[in-house]
């Protein structure tokens, strides 16, 4: 403890000059020991380059003793709960006393010794899986969307929402984009980013908000069955009070960035001589 | 009709292999493919160069041949070869090229502005000039009637 407080002392006054002493007592009191690779280099399968007591040596197993637990041995004896109890008869054969155990033996073993897996052992439900994200794709960067009604369109990306689908924003104003769900495989992701730290976005803004909603009324069997689904979408107004929301803080930060708004409002598209596959995005 | 000759000293810049980008001087000639070639102020040590991986610069060092390492980097230096070949053309069009290479889409759409800009006040420069020169002709027409 007073090794550490005068080291971290005299790291505080001199920061750019470290004893290598000083780092090394630092440097084991934080890290975690990494495991050296195997110090025995395979001259062909099965069969390494040093015997048993040159890898000894080499491992330095000298130096290494380990002991088992002793703690059953060094403490007292725990009171361990008491295997059997006395109980008094009751019943017919009253008074006395008999002796019982407390935990008792299996009343049945199962003829399998490892019981079967099911066939659906380790494949979980979708909303159980695990989502990954490109690395390239990080709060605040451009993307190109590539499929659906707004390809081609330059968007700035929010977060991974549950089910792995990116929520990206346009913003609004700028390409009309709206607060949207997006493909993570249909979708480019450019090296520009915005900076987007300190960005709150509202928390109701989840896979359940954005799903598509469908009536299901079947209580007219004929004739007018089309005519109740709601073809026509609505844009509610608390959508509309999101976008503003969560709009208004990105641009501002968008417009720090010479040329970015201009940027946004441009589509991407491929011409002559253009291959993606040479492109540095 | 050749200007660039393959000689003891004679600059050349390295077009592929490990070391392609590279400057290297000719320090002796081995047989009828290879040199010996040093660039102690471009990284390359001092080995056997094919020629055919060579392109000669018009540079040329004084140094007799095989010379060891250290006459030629004084030579190169003297002669300031990294600030002279940066200045030639061939050097700035490999640079350009390389950026370009390296363009993000950002920087593709910023140059695609800045090139419609650039276009636009030439055209209209341009556009000045031919009324200019149209009416001219009209008066001249005028005057001739």
């Amino acid at each position: 403890g007073e090794k550490k407080a005068g080291d971290k002392k005299a790291g505080e006054s001199k920061p750019a000059e470290k004893k290598a002493s000083q780092k090394k007592i630092r440097e084991k009191t934080r890290k975690p020991k990494k495991h050296h690779a195997s110090r025995n280099p395979v001259l062909a399968r099965g069969i390494g380059r040093y015997s048993r007591s040159a890898m000894y040596a080499r491992k330095a197993m000298y130096k290494r003793k380990y002991t088992a637990p002793e703690t059953k041995i060094e403490k007292k004896k725990k009171e361990k709960p008491p295997a059997t109890i006395t109980k008094p008869v009751g019943g017919d054969k009253n008074g006395g006393s008999r002796v019982v155990k407390v935990r008792k033996m299996p009343r049945y073993y199962p003829t399998e010794d490892v019981p079967r897996k099911l066939l659906s052992h380790g494949k979980k439900p979708f909303s159980q899986h695990k989502r990954k994200l490109r690395a390239s794709i990080t709060p605040g960067t451009v993307l190109i969307l590539l499929t659906g009604r707004h390809r081609g369109k330059r968007v700035v990306f929010l977060k991974q929402l549950a089910t792995g689908l990116l929520l990206v924003t346009g913003p609004l104003v700028i390409n009309r984009v709206p607060l949207r769900r997006a493909h993570q495989k249909f979708v480019i992701a450019t090296s520009t980013k915005v900076d987007i730290t300190g960005v709150r976005i509202p928390k109701h803004l989840t896979d359940a908000y954005f799903k598509k909603k469908r009536l299901r009324k079947p209580k007219h069997q004929e004739g007018e069955i089309f005519d109740t689904e709601k073809e026509k979408y609505e844009i509610t107004e608390q959508r509309k009070s999101d976008q503003k929301a969560v709009d208004s803080q990105i641009l501002a930060r968008i417009k720090k960035v010479p040329q970015l708004r201009g940027y946004l409002r441009s589509t991407f598209s491929l011409s002559n001589g253009v291959y993606p596959h040479k492109l540095v995005f | 009709v050749f200007k660039r000759f393959v000689e003891i000293g004679r600059v050349a810049f390295v077009s592929f292999g490990p070391h392609a980008g590279k400057l290297v001087a000719i320090v002796d000639v081995i047989d009828q493919n290879r040199a010996l070639v040093d660039g102690p102020c471009s990284g390359v040590r001092r080995q056997a160069m094919p020629f055919k991986c060579m392109q000669l610069t018009d540079f040329v060092l004084k140094f007799p041949h095989s010379a060891r390492q250290k006459h030629v980097r004084v030579a190169w230096e003297k002669e300031n070869i990294n600030e002279k070949w940066a200045a030639t053309r061939w050097a700035k069009k490999i640079e350009a090229r390389e950026k370009k290479a390296k363009m993000t889409d950002f920087d593709r759409y910023k140059v695609m502005k800045a090139k419609k800009m650039r276009n636009r006040i030439i055209k209209h420069e341009m556009k000045k000039l031919q009324k200019q020169a149209s009416k001219k002709g009209k008066k001249l027409q005028k005057a001739q009637k």
